[in-house]
């Protein structure tokens, strides 16, 4: 094949990927790598790398359209941010030091979480906030609008959620993923704050996250331009598309749909990684 | 939320997709460039080969970039599209400052040192 074909085959599945990643929530990445390994057999060092750079481009894309509806949160997000990019480091040194096929399989489970935790969809309305001394210190409460009025919310078990947000790092870091899907783990369950807070303030963390990485990849040279070039391009056009989308669709069913082709590629990742052949 | 936090979020955002737009472009234009060069060339991506000595250094990139260099274009739009995260924080940074929050200037301050760390700790 020449170099204008595979260019154009991986643009096109680079944006179906970002179309489903933006319609499940989950992100272009955690779709695109198993698709360039298990299709394209490309090797998962040069897939990660290329999804790093596009979960790079989808995130600052997809923040101006969420930082006018004012529901993200830049404080929490900021000193969250600490804890994410320490991880991110972390995760961007262990890729060197662990076997591709250990990489795999912690793919592969990630894929199966994020597939399960899509389907569960956004939860009931929120509670009255608790703040404790030290959410009051840091400044972890805002409010958000719900059906036309404002409604407060504050942070509960910060340091809990600090150290989800370290492990989100470190998995961004090994998989070149955003790991938007851990992120939302740790706001929401974790320290309590509403879903839709949550979605948004994880989207705008998740740029400055996989930059931490992107250094590390850069000198170890997972990063080809050939590569990255369209998948790039393909999962931020399709990432923008599946947003649109989603904001005028129903998409409750095809939600099910994409939920059972990523428990199969999560299920795949595992099989080919315990088996070696990736 | 304060007004400042609403205007600092914005003046982000659009900071955001700037930078965003134009690392696409610079490589969308490195993409035909290389394209354009070598059409029949396909490196192989199936086996690592580990970092090529002088690739990805921010000069090197630059002048090749300069000659025309399809992959150098499109490593320098990665470039571009890796610093506008980091922009960002700086200008958190420089937000928070203005508003007199000692604590977030510190925070955003710290986000800003790993960021360089990753990049300058490795060559």
């Amino acid at each position: 094949m020449n170099a204008l074909g595979f260019s154009i085959e991986i643009a096109a599945i680079s944006v179906l990927a970002g179309f489903l990643g933006a319609l499940t929530g989950l992100g272009g990445g955690v779709v695109v790598v198993p698709v360039l390994c298990l299709l394209f057999k490309i090797d998962l060092h040069y897939a990660i790398g290329a999804s790093l750079v596009s979960v790079i481009a989808t995130s600052s894309g997809a923040a101006a359209m969420y930082v006018r509806d004012g529901l993200s949160n830049i404080r929490i997000g900021m000193f969250l941010e600490i804890a994410t990019t320490l991880g991110a480091l972390l995760g961007a040194y262990l890729v060197a030091r662990v076997s591709t096929g250990a990489i795999g399989i912690v793919f592969g489970i990630v894929l199966l979480y994020s597939a399960l935790a899509s389907l569960h969809g956004s939860p009931a309305a929120p509670e009255t906030p608790h703040p404790d001394s030290l959410a009051e210190r840091l400044q972890f409460k805002g409010s958000y609008p719900v059906n036309g009025r404002q409604v407060d919310y504050a942070a509960e078990r910060i340091p809990l959620g600090f150290g989800i947000m370290f492990l989100a790092g470190t998995l961004s870091g090994l998989l070149g993923i955003g790991s938007g899907a851990v992120k939302v783990l740790a706001m929401d369950q974790a320290m309590k704050l509403p879903f839709k807070v949550s979605t948004t303030t994880s989207n705008f963390m998740i740029g400055v996250t996989a930059a931490a990485s992107a250094g590390v990849y850069l000198s170890r040279g997972y990063v080809l331009p050939g590569l990255a070039m369209p998948v790039m391009l393909g999962v931020l056009a399709g990432s923008l598309a599946g947003s649109r989308v989603l904001v005028h669709a129903q998409v409750r069913t095809l939600r099910w749909v994409f939920a059972v082709v990523i428990l199969a590629l999560g299920a795949e990742m595992i099989f080919s990684g315990v088996t070696g052949r990736l | 939320m304060a007004a400042g936090d609403q205007r600092l979020e914005m003046a982000m955002g659009r900071m955001l997709q700037i930078g965003v737009t134009i690392a696409a472009f610079v490589v969308l234009a490195g993409g035909v460039l290389s394209l354009v060069q070598a059409p029949h060339t396909l490196p192989d991506y199936q086996h690592f080969h580990g970092a090529p000595p002088t690739r990805m250094h921010v000069d090197s990139i630059m002048t090749e970039a300069f000659y025309r260099n399809g992959g150098a274009v499109i490593e320098f739009g990665i470039l571009l599209l890796i610093a506008t995260p980091i922009c960002r924080v700086l200008f958190g940074l420089v937000g928070f400052a203005l508003m007199r929050d000692r604590l977030y200037t510190a925070v955003s301050a710290v986000v800003f040192a790993i960021l360089l760390f990753s990049f300058f700790s490795h060559r």
